[in-house]
């Protein structure tokens, strides 16, 4: 059975439509990303999964309940990381998390969740003097404290440093090892792209495109770029054959600055929205 | 599943939950200069008005610690959901297994706590410096536990249900505390309620706030004559128990009713 199950979800705010008829699978231990221009339904879809918003139509699965009516065991078994907060500001991180941790059946060690996170050296500080990055930290804490078997992690490095960012790769990575499911949903398509198993881009409310990263909307299978220094300047050919385009080339000798490029999910995105 | 076994308590969850609310309200300075210490100071400066003889000073301290438990209660708890519902916390902790009697226990604990706190530390101001004395039986202290306690109950649930009207902290401020202002001369705590407008008063008497502190009245009166003084010309502690009784269930219904988790959500 998949973790989430989504079929023809619908949801408007005063006439405007957020999510137009969504369809949605992702697999137990898969990691999914998410992406999609601001103001395209990424949270409201996201968040009538945590059974945070109602909806107007369409059927939705969420480890087999319906978030509409599932239970407190329901959601023992998720982990939820919101688009944004500023609460328990008065509270310690550590005292935050060990709090939260004492919600569920069988929760993560506070310390070594603090630890993962990198906010060790601010376990004594106040949520509220926090910097914005590693107030996003502390969210992520405290949405996996609980030891859920899915993550919903809703823009979670947003202003992470390269550092974080990439120790937050790393700890997706080991959730994922450890079989959790984890749908997330990013702007940064290097993010995406280095962890997700498949994406999904999402635009006007209706997905546009679905795939792994490396094929998304044909991207394997795109033309190359050649490129080169030559004396008239920097010369470009777009072929399905670069190989054979180089080979022919090289007989004239060495060439300068030679790259062959394929298009970055970034421009497969970019190309999908426009 | 098993789970449900091992998740745990409701009552254990809610304790936990009151002893973080209580070091989350500890720690926040406004909560200490006007939930906290605003009723002590007011009788200490308004006394020195009112109280020219002790008997006066019985009754006034009666009323102030009548109005004190109404702003622990009423404006400080409202505030508080306000605040959980604002900065995001209500709807983190509807992510989680938290059963949503635990948030209401913790509400209880934080309310109990804050009102006890501020109502010894006004006694205390009323003993040292107006020679207030405290009630004498173990029967007044009866009255005064059950007044005190389906006040604060009563007036927290009025204050929580007002807060899903508020939809910010600074909206919520005016919401709360337009109501608690104007009740306050309505219901005998500034000004005697025998000698206002009959619609005034009979207005003042609709509310909670005229009740909680009548019955502190009783409690701290040197004496019963002193019944004469009420609007009624008793104490009408039966009539006290009825009216916070009917408020404390009116209270939960429109809890029950009106509760948001959150101020985006639909
Ligand atoms: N509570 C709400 N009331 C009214 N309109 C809303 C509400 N929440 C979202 N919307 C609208 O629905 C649309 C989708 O919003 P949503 O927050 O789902 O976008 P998003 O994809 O998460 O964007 P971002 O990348 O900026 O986070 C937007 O046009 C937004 O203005
Ligand atoms: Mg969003």
């Amino acid at each position: 059975m998949n973790a989430i199950r989504v079929r023809g979800l619908k949801k408007a705010y005063k006439g405007h439509q957020a999510v137009a008829g969504v369809d949605l699978d992702v697999a137990r231990g898969e990691v999914f990303a998410v992406l999609g221009p601001n103001g395209a339904g990424k949270t409201t879809t996201v968040e009538i999964l945590e059974g945070h918003r109602g909806r107007d139509a369409g059927e939705v699965s969420v480890l087999g309940d319906d978030p509409a009516r599932a239970g407190r065991v329901w959601r023992s078994r998720l982990g939820i990381v919101l688009q944004s907060a500023s609460d328990a500001a008065n509270l310690t991180v550590h005292e935050a998390v060990r709090h939260y941790a004492k919600y569920y059946a069988d929760p993560r060690d506070p310390d070594e969740v603090i630890e993962l996170v990198g906010l060790a050296e601010k376990a004594k500080s106040r949520a509220g003097t926090l910097s914005g990055g590693q107030r996003r930290r502390l969210d992520v804490a405290l949405g996996i404290i609980g030891r859920p078997e899915l993550v919903f992690l809703d823009e979670p490095t947003t202003g992470f440093d390269p550092e974080a960012r990439r120790h937050f790769w790393g700890l997706i990575k080991s959730l994922a090892a450890e079989g959790t499911t984890i749908l997330l949903t990013t702007h940064y398509l290097d993010e995406a792209e280095a962890l997700a198993d498949r994406v999904a881009v999402l635009a006007g409310g209706r997905i546009v495109a679905e795939g792994t990263p490396q094929t998304l909307n044909g991207r394997a299978h795109a033309d190359a770029t050649v490129r080169w220094l030559s004396d008239r300047g920097y010369q470009e050919v777009r072929t399905s054959e670069p190989t054979k385009v180089i080979a022919e080339l090289s007989r004239h000798g060495e060439l300068a600055e030679l790259t062959v490029t394929r298009p970055s999910l970034e421009d497969v995105y970019l190309e999908l929205i426009a | 599943m098993t789970a449900v076994a091992t998740l745990p308590g409701t009552f254990s969850l809610g304790l936990s939950r009151g002893a973080t609310e209580l070091r989350e309200f500890f720690r926040q300075k406004e909560n200490l200069i006007f939930t906290v210490s605003l009723p002590a100071i007011l009788m200490l400066l308004l006394g020195t008005v009112y109280v020219k003889e002790p008997a006066a000073g019985q009754m006034f301290a009666a009323s102030m610690i009548g109005a004190g438990i109404i702003s622990t209660s009423f404006v400080g708890l409202g505030m508080s959901v306000v605040a959980d519902r604002e900065d995001g916390t209500l709807k983190r902790l509807r992510g989680t297994p938290m059963p949503f009697t635990s948030y209401f226990i913790g509400k209880i604990v934080l309310v109990f706590v804050s009102s006890l706190v501020e109502a010894v530390l006004l006694m205390a101001v009323a003993m040292l410096r107006f020679d207030v004395e405290l009630p004498s039986t173990a029967q007044k202290w009866f009255t005064f536990g059950w007044v005190f306690v389906l006040g604060v109950i009563s007036c927290s649930l009025i204050g929580v249900a007002l807060s899903s009207i508020a939809k910010s902290t600074r909206n919520a401020a005016g919401v709360l505390n337009l109501p608690y202002i104007v009740l306050q001369f309505l219901s005998g705590v500034f000004i005697s309620q025998a000698v206002l407008p009959e619609s005034l008063r009979v207005t003042g008497s609709l509310f909670p706030l005229k009740w909680v502190c009548q019955g502190f009245r009783s409690v701290f009166a040197l004496d019963d004559g002193y019944a004469v003084m009420e609007a009624a010309g008793s104490w009408e502690l039966g009539k006290i128990a009825l009216v916070l009784g009917a408020w404390t269930i009116a209270g939960l219904l429109l809890v029950t009713r009106t509760f948001r988790w959150s101020n985006t959500t639909s």
